[in-house]
C-alpha cells in the first residue's frame, strides 16, 4: 500500500469549539466535552458512534483515559500522542490510517483548556518539575518566547528580517479577528502599535506572542464513503504528514529551518498539491516568527523570503493569501494548544460557514501544527471539498 | 544484601551524573565520541551522530561565539532584564547559556566568547564573557 493510496480515503465531517477566549468556572474537560458535543451533532452523529479517540492536554499523562470516562466512550482506537499544540493535526495521520485499516468507524479529535482562568503558574512549575531541562534551564529562558526569539533573532540575522515585517504578521491576523465574532482580542492594532509594545523577550513583543485564553475545539473524522451521507459538506483530507526534530531550541541544527520543511514536503506529496494550489492556510502562529517560518518552510516562498512575503498586508484580509483567517493563535484564541482550532477553521472555510471573513471560493486549505518549545514538531494536513478530489 | 557491592559507585553512573560532579569541581567538559569524532554536548550515552555507545570526556578550550541572543525583560525589583545566548563553541557544539560583564543589548551574534564556571543558586553553571575582556 501507498500513502497516495489513502488521498482522500477519509474526511473531517464535524467540528466545534467552546469557551473560547474566558471560561471561568469551567474546567478542561468541560470545555473540551462541549466542543466535542458540537463537533458530534455538526456531523450528525450522536456521541454512541464514536469509536475512535485522539486527544491530549499538558496537564495529565494519561489524558485519554480522562477523556473516555468523562465522555463514557468505548473506543476501538485511542491516540494520545502529545507533541505539543500540533498534537491535534498529528492526530490525523493515525486516524487516517485507523480509519483505513477498519479498526474504527468515526474518530473524535477533541481538545480543552482553562489557561487563562485556572492557575497556570502552578501547572508550569508542575510541569518543570517531571520534566526538567537541566541544560537550559539554570539560564531561565522564558519559555516559549525566549526560544522563538532566539530563533527570530537568528532569522533577522542571516536574511535581514526585520521587527515591522514580524509586526505585519500580528497585524494581519487582527485584522483576520476583528471579522471574527468567536475571535478573542478585536480592538484595532497598527504595525506602530506593535513596535512600540512591551518587549517580552527581544525582539518579540507582547503583540508577537500568542494570547493566553481558555477555550475548546474538536473535529470528528470517518471514512469518506460514510462522511457524503452525513449532515455538511465532508472536507476530504488529501494528504498529512508529522515530522519531530529536536525538543529544546539549543537541539535545533539551523534556527532558521523547521520541520515543517519534511511535513510539509510530504503532505503535498501525499495529496499530489503545490503551495500554489491551496486556497486557504492555516498556521500556527504561537509566534509572529512562526508564520514567516512556515511560510519559507512550507514553500509559499523562499527560505529567508518570508519577512518580505508578508509585507504590505499580503496575508491580511484582502491581501494574496488569505493565512489564519480566524485571527489565529495571536488574536482568535490560544489556549496552550492551538492545533484543533486551525482545522476547524479549515473546514468552516471549506464549507463557507465564516461569515464576514470567508474567502470566497474555497475549494483547498493547508492546515499546520507547530509544537514544542522551539518549532520542535510539525504537522501539516491538506483538505479539500469533493470538487478538489 | 551483597546487591550492587561489586560495581564500583564512579562507573554507575549516567553522563548527565558525571558532567554535573565534574562541573561541581570547576571542570567544564565536553564529550567526543570515540566512532565518529564529534564532539557532543549535551552529555549523553549515545553519540547523536553515529549512535556509538563509547564516548571520551575532553576538556574544551571554552571559547565560542555567539550564534543567536536574546533579551529576557523582567521588572527591575524581580532582578531586571538579562541575556540567554545560544553560544556555538569552537568544537562544533551549541549551548544555552548567558554572556555577562557587558549589558545586555550590547551581545550580538558573532561576538567572541569565553566559558567560565560560576556559582548559581547553591551550584554551578557555565556563564560566558566577551573574550577581549576574559582573563
Amino acid at each position: 500500500m501507498n500513502l497516495r493510496d489513502l488521498r482522500g480515503s477519509v474526511a473531517v465531517v464535524g467540528a466545534g469549539t467552546a469557551g473560547i477566549g474566558e471560561a471561568p468556572g469551567y474546567t478542561d474537560i468541560e470545555l473540551l466535552a462541549l466542543a466535542a458535543k458540537a463537533a458530534v451533532e455538526d456531523a450528525g452523529l450522536t456521541m454512541r458512534d464514536i469509536d475512535g479517540l485522539a486527544t491530549a492536554n499538558l496537564n495529565a499523562a494519561m489524558w485519554p483515559l480522562n477523556v473516555v470516562e468523562y465522555l463514557k466512550l468505548r473506543p476501538k482506537f485511542v491516540e494520545g500522542t502529545n507533541l505539543g499544540g500540533s498534537a491535534f493535526v498529528a492526530h490525523m495521520l493515525p486516524a487516517m490510517l485507523a480509519l483505513s485499516a477498519g479498526v474504527c468507524d468515526a474518530v473524535l479529535v477533541c481538545y480543552g483548556s482553562t489557561q487563562r482562568t485556572s492557575g497556570r503558574r502552578e501547572k508550569l512549575q508542575a510541569r518543570t518539575l517531571l520534566d526538567p531541562f537541566p541544560f537550559e534551564a539554570p539560564y531561565e529562558p522564558f519559555n516559549p518566547p525566549s526560544s522563538y526569539a532566539l530563533i527570530a533573532a537568528r532569522h533577522m540575522h542571516q536574511y535581514g528580517t526585520t521587527r515591522r515585517q514580524l509586526a505585519e504578521v500580528a497585524v494581519a491576523a487582527r485584522g483576520w479577528a476583528r471579522l471574527n465574532p468567536e475571535a478573542f482580542a478585536r480592538d484595532p492594532l497598527t504595525i506602530a502599535d506593535v513596535l512600540a509594545a512591551r518587549m517580552v523577550s527581544d525582539p518579540l513583543t507582547v503583540h508577537d506572542c500568542c494570547l493566553v485564553t481558555d477555550g475548546a475545539a474538536a473535529f470528528v473524522m470517518t471514512r469518506s464513503e460514510r462522511a457524503k451521507h452525513l449532515a455538511k459538506q465532508p472536507a476530504y483530507l488529501l494528504g498529512t504528514a508529522t515530522a519531530a526534530w529536536h525538543r529544546q531550541v539549543s537541539g535545533m541544527d539551523d534556527l532558521t529551518v523547521t520541520p515543517a520543511l519534511e511535513s510539509g514536503a510530504r503532505a503535498f506529496s501525499m495529496a499530489g498539491l503545490a503551495p500554489q494550489d491551496i486556497d486557504v492556510v492555516q498556521l500556527y502562529d504561537a509566534f509572529t516568527i512562526n508564520t514567516i517560518l512556515f511560510l519559507e518552510d512550507l514553500g509559499f516562498c523562499a527560505k529567508g523570503e518570508g519577512g518580505r512575503f508578508v509585507e504590505n498586508g499580503a496575508i491580511a484580509p484582502g491581501g494574496r493569501l488569505p493565512v489564519n483567517t480566524n485571527g489565529g493563535g495571536l488574536s482568535c484564541v490560544h489556549p496552550n494548544m492551538y492545533g484543533a482550532f486551525a482545522v476547524v477553521e479549515a473546514v468552516r472555510q471549506l464549507r463557507g460557514e465564516c461569515g464576514e471573513r470567508q474567502v470566497k471560493g474555497v475549494a483547498t486549505a493547508l492546515v499546520h501544527g507547530n509544537g514544542g518549545v522551539a518549532a520542535s514538531s510539525q504537522s501539516t494536513s491538506v483538505l479539500a471539498l469533493a470538487e478538489a478530489l | 544484601m551483597a546487591r550492587g557491592t561489586s560495581v564500583q559507585p564512579a562507573m554507575n553512573r549516567g553522563a548527565e551524573a558525571r558532567y554535573a560532579a565534574a562541573l561541581s569541581a570547576g571542570r567544564f567538559l565536553l564529550q567526543r565520541c570515540n566512532d565518529c569524532t564529534a564532539h557532543v554536548f549535551y552529555p549523553r550515552e549515545l553519540c547523536p551522530n553515529c549512535h556509538g555507545a563509547s564516548l571520551a570526556w575532553v576538556e574544551t578550550r571554552g571559547t565560542g561565539s555567539v550564534y543567536s541572543v536574546t533579551t529576557v525583560r523582567r521588572k527591575p525589583e524581580a532582578g531586571g532584564d538579562y541575556n540567554v545566548s545560544l553560544v556555538e563553541l569552537d568544537e562544533g557544539v551549541r549551548l544555552l547559556s548567558c554572556v555577562e560583564g557587558i549589558p545586555p543589548p550590547e551581545v550580538r551574534i558573532g561576538l567572541r566568547v569565553t566559558a567560565r564556571i560560576a556559582d548559581h543558586h547553591g551550584g554551578k553553571r557555565v556563564v560566558f564573557d566577551p573574550a577581549e575582556r576574559a582573563k
